[in-house]
């Protein structure tokens, strides 16, 4: 379980995707040291067109939830938002800033996770 | 790698220290909206990590990192917030801030009957001695990377 959860905000700050990774842990797992600190990334993007006019900005943020030990994380958020704009603003029944229900968003998303937990966690010698 | 700059709170929010090293960019408002704005980052940071902790925390809130700078975060139980932004390349700071309270608050402010808890600290002493420590951290260097 090195990745807890994502979460993807929308411009006005509400929660248009939500995913939970977490098992509670059983009570035999509490001797084990937990993660001392959270890694939290927020990652923002804006898409600006150039002659200087804005079009579109939208301010879209995405945040990873993991273990400390997790590395790979800035890789992760980039391939989050290549599935969230391959997923979900290329389909067309999705209209932007609303709550993100895209089955292939969700599968694409999940496949991901589990390359990223399996390729990362590294300890500190790496 | 290099410190920028060293802040200290106390429990009530007060900004009771505030040095710099090596700040390339300054915040464009004042000192005073400075502190509350950075007190009050914090505050609600810390409220946030430990709500959307999936786990149990041990140490909650310890610091926080962006493309070009690093920012170190140490609370004692009694609500002294000791925060150091320096570059990133410099490692986990925790000890270091904790020994900043320990060998160098704790012996120059609270053991001085002169000095009143609750204001910005006057004493020279403790400004002397928190500079050359901090410029004698083996991750200070004058020069910025």
């Amino acid at each position: 379980m090195a990745i807890f959860s994502v979460y993807v905000v929308n411009k006005a700050g509400g929660l248009i995707y939500q995913y939970d990774n977490y098992v509670p842990r059983a009570e035999a797992e509490k001797t084990f040291s937990f993660p001392l600190d959270l890694v939290l990334k927020v990652h923002d993007e804006k898409v600006v067109v150039s002659f200087g006019q804005r079009d579109g900005i939208r301010g879209i943020k995405f945040i990873v939830l993991a273990d400390p030990r997790q590395s790979g994380i800035d890789g992760l958020l980039r391939k989050i938002y290549e599935i969230y704009s391959d997923f979900a603003l290329k389909n067309p029944f999705y209209s932007l800033e609303m709550p993100i229900r895209c089955e292939l968003f969700d599968q694409n998303l999940k496949s991901s996770l589990e390359i990223a937990e399996k390729a990362g966690t590294f300890g500190p010698g790496s | 790698m290099t410190v920028h700059n060293l802040y200290i709170f106390d429990r009530n929010g007060t900004c009771l220290h505030y040095s710099e090293w090596n700040r390339k960019k300054q915040a464009g408002i004042s000192k005073e909206e400075e502190f509350k704005l950075m007190y009050g980052m914090l505050f609600s940071i810390r409220s946030f990590v430990s709500k959307m902790s999936p786990l149990d925390m041990k140490d909650g809130f310890v610091a926080y990192q962006t493309s070009r700078y690093k920012l170190h975060y140490y609370e004692t139980p009694t609500g002294m917030k000791i925060i150091m932004n320096t570059d990133l390349g410099v490692p986990s700071c925790r000890d270091v801030l904790h020994q900043i309270y320990s060998t160098l608050y704790v012996e120059y402010i609270v053991r001085n009957p002169l000095c009143v808890l609750g204001e910005p600290l006057q004493s020279e002493l403790f400004t002397s001695r928190l500079d050359s420590f901090v410029r004698a951290l083996p991750f200070f260097s004058v020069r910025a990377a």
